[in-house]
């Protein structure tokens, strides 16, 4: 039987590996936003299993705004992506680096 | 009441729509050639609605069953919010033009920004805190990387979009657990299950991960890396925005998710802000001292104020509460003044951020120098200036609630970042001979802001313009 915590370990995890995707990760931007992907998606597996788990619709209404909001946050990102790209040639991690913070 | 809930956002909706036609009218006339026009005419509306809802609010007024809250708290910041607003558009509408950077969208996208700040201390339920978050976050993304052409601008860009989606994705993971295991969204609902002593796992989980999330909007240690970076690589009139009205939106929401929700639980989560508060303080002070670029200073000495409007957060009291909003209220006019300053600096019409350029400045220009002068004392705290006062009341609201170790460590952190302030003011006034002279800019605005900024931070001492009680009693809103 699959029960809440099943669902909830596994959001963990997928929340976790976005994590160490952003920071373990030297290579390249894109994979920065599947990271962020990955654990906004977490995070909706959080709020439908909850919102199935209580029976209440409201988690799987947050669920929608989450996804919306993402997709639009992608689209920025990608757009400020191409734009670092024609300035600087790259978009290897280690080459955004003209600013030391 | 459908009629009625739309009465209590109007304002918001004002705004928003006012935005959106402008984009469309703008994009299918006449584009950039708008973009001066616009510039006035989006100050004079975010001016009109800060005069509308100072005057015209009254009581608490709920709407869409409580996920949107038009109390007196919300009312302060949001005043706060549009008038700073305004003040840095005006600003920036002559160096954009002359760096050739005002495009059309740059109001418009000021304006969504304000209007996600609006939402955001109005918020009284998560998916109402994530919508307003966001709206204000993804706007900022924009303006940051605006320099499309410039390297640094792009980057400063990418950097913050990449570290903001990071915060939103832990406030949401926070959300979703505090939804999970209070069984609700609204922040009336999930006051009645996080009380003390009897917090589940899970909504204290919820919790860490929210306050996360929030600091990381604040820019408080140790989620700061992206604030010098984002604020020396974007033009300047943007970095100025960063430093005025979204962290005035950041603090006020962090105090009504705490007092609106976990206000039943303050001890759970007094001791997390105090970290974050004396953390940001000293590393702020700590890290300026070796700057010698002005944004990257002015990026050190925000993440210090934020740890002292925190310090009044972390108090857990109304009178915490009315000294954070008096805090913030003057931090935004001290930083307004200093970044016209920091507009004016320039050197064969480029700008210039090095602090060393500032050489004898007051040679040739005493009146600038001179308020300049006074900005720095009240940034840095020194007494008969208003920006003390700010400061006294945040240490006075951590002694009362028996944060003593707190108002101590402030007391410490501001001596020391009293340094880098006054190493400014030593440049300026007792710095050696350059050839290198910055130009005498003249732009009526920008003296001006920086001049009325100066003259408040002197008059206001008397009785800090009747902000007090109105605080006051914006804070007795929030903290029942």
């Amino acid at each position: 039987m699959i029960g809440l915590e099943h669902y909830l370990t596994v959001a963990a995890v997928l929340f976790v590996i976005g994590i160490f995707g952003l920071f373990l990760n030297r290579k390249n931007v894109i994979i920065l936003l599947m990271s962020i992907e990955l654990m906004l998606l977490a995070v909706n597996i959080n709020l439908v299993a909850f919102s199935s788990f209580l029976g209440d619709l409201v988690g799987q209404v947050f669920t929608l705004f989450v996804l919306t909001v993402a997709a639009a946050e992608a689209a920025i990102g990608l757009a400020i992506l191409v734009c670092f790209f024609r300035n600087r040639g790259s978009i290897a991690v280690e080459d955004v680096n003209v600013m030391k913070g | 009441m459908l009629s009625a809930d739309l009465m209590v956002i109007l304002p918001e909706i004002v705004l928003a729509v006012y935005a959106m036609l402008a984009l469309l009218g703008a994009v299918y006339t006449v584009k950039d050639g708008a973009a001066s026009l616009l510039v006035w005419v989006t100050s004079a509306l975010l001016l009109a609605l800060a005069v509308w809802i100072g005057l015209n609010g009254s009581g608490t007024n709920v709407a869409f069953n409580g996920m949107f809250v038009d109390d007196g708290f919300a009312r302060f910041a949001k005043v706060v919010i549009l008038v700073s607003a305004a003040a840095v558009l005006l600003m920036s509408e002559g160096y954009m033009t002359r760096k050739g950077l005002l495009r059309f969208e740059y109001p418009l996208l000021i304006a969504l920004a304000t209007v996600g700040m609006m939402m955001m201390v109005s918020a009284g339920d998560l998916m109402a805190l994530y919508m307003g978050l966001e709206l204000q976050s993804l706007a900022l993304y924009v303006v940051a990387s605006l320099r499309r052409d410039s390297l640094k601008s792009t980057e400063a860009g990418l950097k913050y979009f990449v570290l903001g989606a990071l915060s939103s994705g832990l406030l949401l993971y926070g959300a979703s657990l505090v939804y999970g295991y209070s069984g609700t969204t609204l922040f009336s609902g999930i006051i009645q299950t996080a009380v003390h002593g009897d917090l589940s796992l899970g909504l204290l989980f919820g919790l860490v991960f929210l306050i996360s999330g929030l600091a990381f909007k604040v820019s408080a240690v140790p989620f700061h890396m992206w604030t010098p970076d984002v604020y020396e690589g974007s033009p300047t009139p943007v970095t100025a925005f960063f430093a005025t009205a979204p962290k005035v939106a950041a603090m006020a929401l962090f105090a009504r998710v705490m007092h609106d929700a976990f206000g039943a639980a303050v001890s759970d989560w007094s001791q997390v802000i105090a970290l974050l508060s004396v953390l940001s303080m000293f590393l702020g002070a700590v890290a300026a001292i070796g700057q010698t670029d002005i944004k990257r200073l002015m990026a050190f000495s925000s993440i210090a104020h934020m740890g002292y409007a925190l310090m009044g957060l972390a108090a857990g009291t109304a009178f915490g509460v009315q000294a954070m909003l008096i805090y913030m209220a003057i931090y935004v006019t001290m930083n307004v003044g200093t970044f016209a300053f920091i507009l004016s600096m320039e050197r064969d019409g480029q700008p210039v951020s090095n602090i060393a350029s500032l050489n004898m400045y007051s040679k040739r220009e005493p009146g600038k120098a001179l308020a300049m002068l006074v900005l720095l004392f009240s940034l840095a705290g020194v007494p008969p200036l208003v920006g003390f006062f700010g400061k006294l009341y945040v240490l006075r609201a951590a002694y009362e609630a028996g944060l003593a170790w707190l108002a101590i460590a402030g007391v410490i952190a501001s001596v020391i970042g009293a340094f880098y302030y006054l190493r400014i003011v030593f440049y300026m006034y007792f710095g050696e001979e350059r050839d290198d002279a910055l130009d005498g800019v003249k732009s009526p605005v920008l003296y001006g802001m920086l001049m009325a900024s100066a003259i408040i931070m002197v008059v206001g001492v008397v009785n800090l313009f009747g902000i007090e009680s109105v605080a006051a009693a914006a804070a007795a809103t929030l903290v029942e």
